[in-house]
């Protein structure tokens, strides 16, 4: 613990329900504006008030965006949790709480510090109207870490004006709040502390965001006008981030609206209008997380075989059934690439970062649209509501729509019969028709029974089968639309394979940093997409092990690498973590080493991830 | 079905306002059971859109599954078709008429398909009041799974097999107006007489037009005892009324005495049947149209005809304030805010 400047992690222990939030991240926010990598993690229950929350903010000059155990400094304002908080803090650590009441003396600890503030009596003091005073509580212990770990006040004024914009009465209140709990501590400590913030200028032009909001703003800009969804966590923050772009971004100037929104009355129901308008022609896509993707799958299974384009935002939580609402997980690979019955597969887009919720979200409709199929983007609670320090949101303005092979009313006057299932460019993509197109060419029976070229009802098994091999020979040209795996190779030939997707990527990536200091080389493939592309193939083929980092108890993207590429089980080697918290850059570290020297583990003998 | 419909028209078959004959209007053959109530529904289907002059290619036609989901292949062959999943047609028809508004939107489903499997899509799309057709072809049994009881067969009516329905019946249109449908009809398929110009009003109208079509099935539940055979429905049917809706051109006024009836010729030609109206009917009151339906029900009639219909609420686009432009007519430029806009986004994340 000595004098370590931008490395720490502070967690804010409150109760739901209590705006803290806002408070929380106005911290997180000034760690940002100070130029400094921050990673905020919201821990909250599935209650709406009363039960507790907890805010996790680490600070890493290197960059590390990963979470990882250990608390520096505790805030806690929450005697619900108080036990259990105060176990949780690092030897050396700071315990804050509010000193209003006295401390119960089951609550001190040996090896960390105790630094009261009577934040409640300060704000009844200072305060009339009882919901302010909860409020500006929170403000209090702002001020308070303001002193101790050294931020910038004037970016915290500056934030708290920006936020409560041309409401100066309530900009005065924060500041007075603020005041007091740097004055407290002013008055009563020492500051800083061992550990604080200095101002850097490591971000450039990044920006925090929460990968929701990124997935809304690239729906809008991928052209979806046909949002349909069911309310459920972690994806509702999908719908309402896209709503607002809308609203902003797509009026007409007579107030009209260039989109339609409806809330389904079921998962079931939204998939079934967003097959409905993309087979209309609209660009149409609906969010939800693991229940409502299994409420889909029937549906999903129709878009396959009927060839409807559809594109699908899950959200991912940890499962099964109603699971952890609340928690993260990477568990839904399976029930997502193969939804339905019969022979279905999808195509699944794993963002790791909310650039790439935006990037990705607008690129699925064009995928779904040219491949005239479900593309099912994988994101997770952890990705999707939680601020991540993210590059900038780029847009190419020379980027066209890419709407696929649809014929227009001259073309079909050019062809002879129309064939909607026909394979006429041999990629096994066919042409399809909008409703309303020619008066006498180019309708078409769409269904889920199996038919002919000609879209013809028919079970005649030779025709049948004809159509499930063309579906093969589109998905082999899936594997060339869908993004590339990313990959780094380290040059020392005896390294070791680690492959990972998706939130597993900071902390995979901090672990390759930890592997490398401990002598373990390391090269690294970062999948984006299934079906998996040749690169994928041929990582897994030109390195004896491989370490498949994931979040889910039964290794989903291992058991998907053995089924496409008929590698053998044992090079795979299954890196997990699923309790519902985003995996660390240690776990992954240990579960390495131990593997690689069953006889030196120890749970000691790894440097804390650190530094 | 391998065989084809002979193509050979009449050089002198009438010509509708757009120069089409009937055959434009129709389908594939048929393979459903011979005698089968839905294919005259789906003749009267293509009558309507004939009569109305329709443009084939502007309707799309969704249904569920089921023998009745099966008929839109075999009306409107011009016309886009999705065949889609079990109790779902309400929702796929709700997304295709978002991306396009200026479409005619047909959805056709049975008793299974909305009284069952899909009764929360029939209840979502009546309260969202979108803008099509929705015809359930109403047999109260499942005809391809070889004659189930469905939930619309009235308590105590004999199956094919002989075992009596123990359940209470739901009833669709009661429950239509019940939740608020805006246009709600009952009828017969062996009544093309009613049928015709209750489709073309449901058509014409404004929202969601409901119609209820007792269609029997002859191969499992056409027998003695059942409540849908067509015998039975012949003797237990009484009519209210039809009214037309067509909007636009001047209003049609018609007069007659209460417990008479009177035909009206409609702007295009086609003629409509206007029975009478009892003196304590009003269309246009909930409470009127679902007293008749229960009172009828007591007597164990079948009221035909059009029982609710109101053209003042809102459909969904009006609701959602959708601009006027088809939504899959919308250009890149219209739906891409552009870079400029998203360096501000940026900004705000800074």
């Amino acid at each position: 613990m000595n004098n370590r400047i931008n490395d720490f992690i502070v967690r804010f222990a409150n109760v739901n329900g209590t705006g803290s939030a806002s408070a929380n991240f106005l911290f997180a926010k000034t760690v940002f504006r100070m130029g400094i990598p921050v990673t905020p993690k919201n821990i909250f229950p599935s209650n709406i008030q009363g039960l507790p929350t907890w805010y996790e903010v680490r600070v890493s000059e290197k960059g590390y965006l990963g979470r990882r155990e250990g608390i520096d400094l505790l805030v806690c304002v929450n005697p619900q949790s108080m036990a259990k908080d105060v176990l949780s803090v690092n030897e050396g650590g700071y315990f804050i709480f509010d000193s209003t009441k006295k401390l119960n003396p089951e609550y001190r600890r040996e090896g960390i510090h105790y630094l009261g503030i009577p934040m409640m009596e300060m704000a009844n003091a200072a305060f009339d109207d009882p919901r302010k005073r909860q409020l500006l509580k929170n403000i209090i212990y702002v001020g308070a870490l303001a002193k101790l770990l050294a931020m910038d006040e004037s970016i915290i004024r500056q934030l708290i004006e920006e936020q409560f914009e041309g409401k100066k009465s309530l900009i005065e209140a924060n500041f007075k709040a603020l005041s007091l709990g740097i004055d407290y501590v002013e008055k009563h400590y020492e500051y800083p502390l061992s550990f604080k913030l200095e101002k850097r200028e490591l971000l450039g032009e990044k920006i925090l965001v929460d990968g929701n909001t990124a997935c809304g703003l690239g729906a809008v800009y991928g052209g979806a006008t046909v949002m349909a969804w069911y309310p459920i966590t972690p994806s509702t923050s999908v719908a309402e981030a896209y709503e607002n772009f809308c609203k902003q971004f797509r009026k007409t100037e007579g107030g009209e609206n260039n989109f339609a929104i409806v809330q389904a009355e079921d998962e079931l129901a939204a998939m079934g209008m967003v097959i409905g308008a993309n087979w209309n022609g609209a660009r149409a896509f609906t969010a939800t997380s693991g229940p409502g993707v299994s409420l889909m799958s029937e549906f999903l299974g129709l878009a396959y075989f009927a060839e409807v384009p559809a594109v699908l935002i899950d959200v991912q939580r940890a499962g099964p059934s109603t699971g952890m609402p609340t928690r993260t997980q990477q568990s839904d690979l399976l029930a997502a690439a193969f939804a339905s019955h019969g022979d279905t597969k999808h195509i699944l887009l794993l963002p790791a970062t909310p650039k790439e919720c935006f990037e990705m979200t607008a690129e699925s409709f064009d995928l779904a649209e040219q491949l005239q199929t479900p593309v099912i983007l994988l994101t997770d609670l952890d990705l999707g509501m939680n601020d991540h320090v993210s590059e900038p949101f780029e847009w190419d303005v020379k980027r066209k729509y890419k709407r696929g092979k649809v014929l227009t009313a001259e073309e079909l006057e050019g062809i002879g019969k129309f064939g909607r299932y026909l394979d006429s460019d041999g990629d096994g993509i066919p042409y399809r028709t909008y409703p309303g197109t020619h008066p006498t060419k180019g309708a078409f029976f769409t269904r889920g029974t199996s038919k002919d070229e000609y879209a013809a009802y028919t079970e005649d098994g030779a025709a049948y089968k004809r159509n499930m091999d063309r579906l093969t020979r589109k998905w082999e040209t899936v594997k060339k639309l869908v993004p590339k795996a990313e990959i780094s190779i380290s040059s020392k030939p005896e390294a070791i394979g680690l492959l990972f997707f998706g939130t597993s990527t900071f902390s995979s990536e901090e672990a390759k940093d930890l592997l490398n200091e401990e002598g373990i080389a390391v090269d690294s493939i970062r999948i984006r997409a299934f079906p998996f592309g040749k690169e994928v193939v041929d990582f897994v083929e030109s390195h004896a092990t491989i370490f498949v980092v994931e979040q889910n108890r039964d290794a989903q993207m291992r058991k998907m690498l053995i089924m496409e590429m008929d590698c053998l089980p044992k090079k795979l080697v299954p890196v997990l973590n699923y309790d519902g918290m985003p995996i660390t850059a240690d776990a992954i570290c240990q579960q390495i080493v131990q593997y690689l020297n069953p006889k030196r583990l120890s749970n000691h003998e790894l440097s804390k991830t650190a530094v | 079905m391998s065989y084809l419909k002979p193509l050979f028209s009449h050089p002198k078959l009438p010509k509708n306002k757009l120069g089409y004959t009937l055959k434009e209007y129709e389908g594939s053959l048929s393979t459903l059971c011979a005698g089968c109530g839905h294919d005259s529904i789906s003749a009267a289907i293509v009558r309507a859109c004939f009569e109305l002059s329709i443009e084939p290619h502007l309707v799309a036609k969704i249904s569920g599954i089921g023998c009745s989901s099966k008929t839109p292949t075999y009306f409107l062959g011009n016309s886009h078709g999705f065949n889609s999943v079990h109790g779902r047609m309400p929702s796929v028809a709700t997304g295709a008429n978002m991306a396009n508004r200026d479409l005619v939107y047909f959805g056709v489903s049975g008793d299974g398909d909305s009284a069952s499997i899909g009764m929360g899509q029939f209840v979502h799309v009546i309260r969202r009041n979108l803008n099509m057709v929705y015809v359930v072809m109403n047999n109260g049994c499942y005809g391809l799974t070889k004659g189930q009881d469905s939930a619309t067969a009235d308590q105590g009516s004999k199956n094919k097999s002989g075992s009596i329905n123990p359940f209470q019946a739901i009833d669709l249109a009661s429950m239509a107006i019940e939740l608020g449908a805006s246009f709600v009809a009952q009828s017969f398929s062996g009544d093309k007489q009613q049928l015709i110009p209750l489709l073309k009003a449901a058509i014409k109208h404004p929202g969601f037009a409901f119609l209820n079509v007792i269609s029997p099935c002859v191969t499992f539940n056409n027998n003695p005892g059942s409540t849908k055979s067509y015998d039975y429905v012949r003797e237990h049917i009484d009519a209210t009324s039809a009214k037309d809706l067509v909007p636009g051109k001047n209003e049609i006024k018609i007069k007659y005495e209460a417990g008479m009836s009177t035909q009206v010729e409609m702007h295009d030609g086609s003629e409509i049947q206007l029975n009478k109206l009892a003196l304590d009917w009003d269309p246009e009151d909930r409470n009127s149209a679902v007293n008749a339906l229960q009172k009828a029900r007591a007597k164990d009639e079948i009221l035909t005809g059009l029982l609710y219909a109101n053209t003042d609420w809102n459909d969904l686009h009006r609701t959602l304030k959708t601009t006027k432009t088809p939504l899959n007519q919308l250009k890149e430029n219209e739906l891409c805010p552009g870079i400029k806009v998203l360096n501000q986004v940026n900004a705000s994340f800074r």
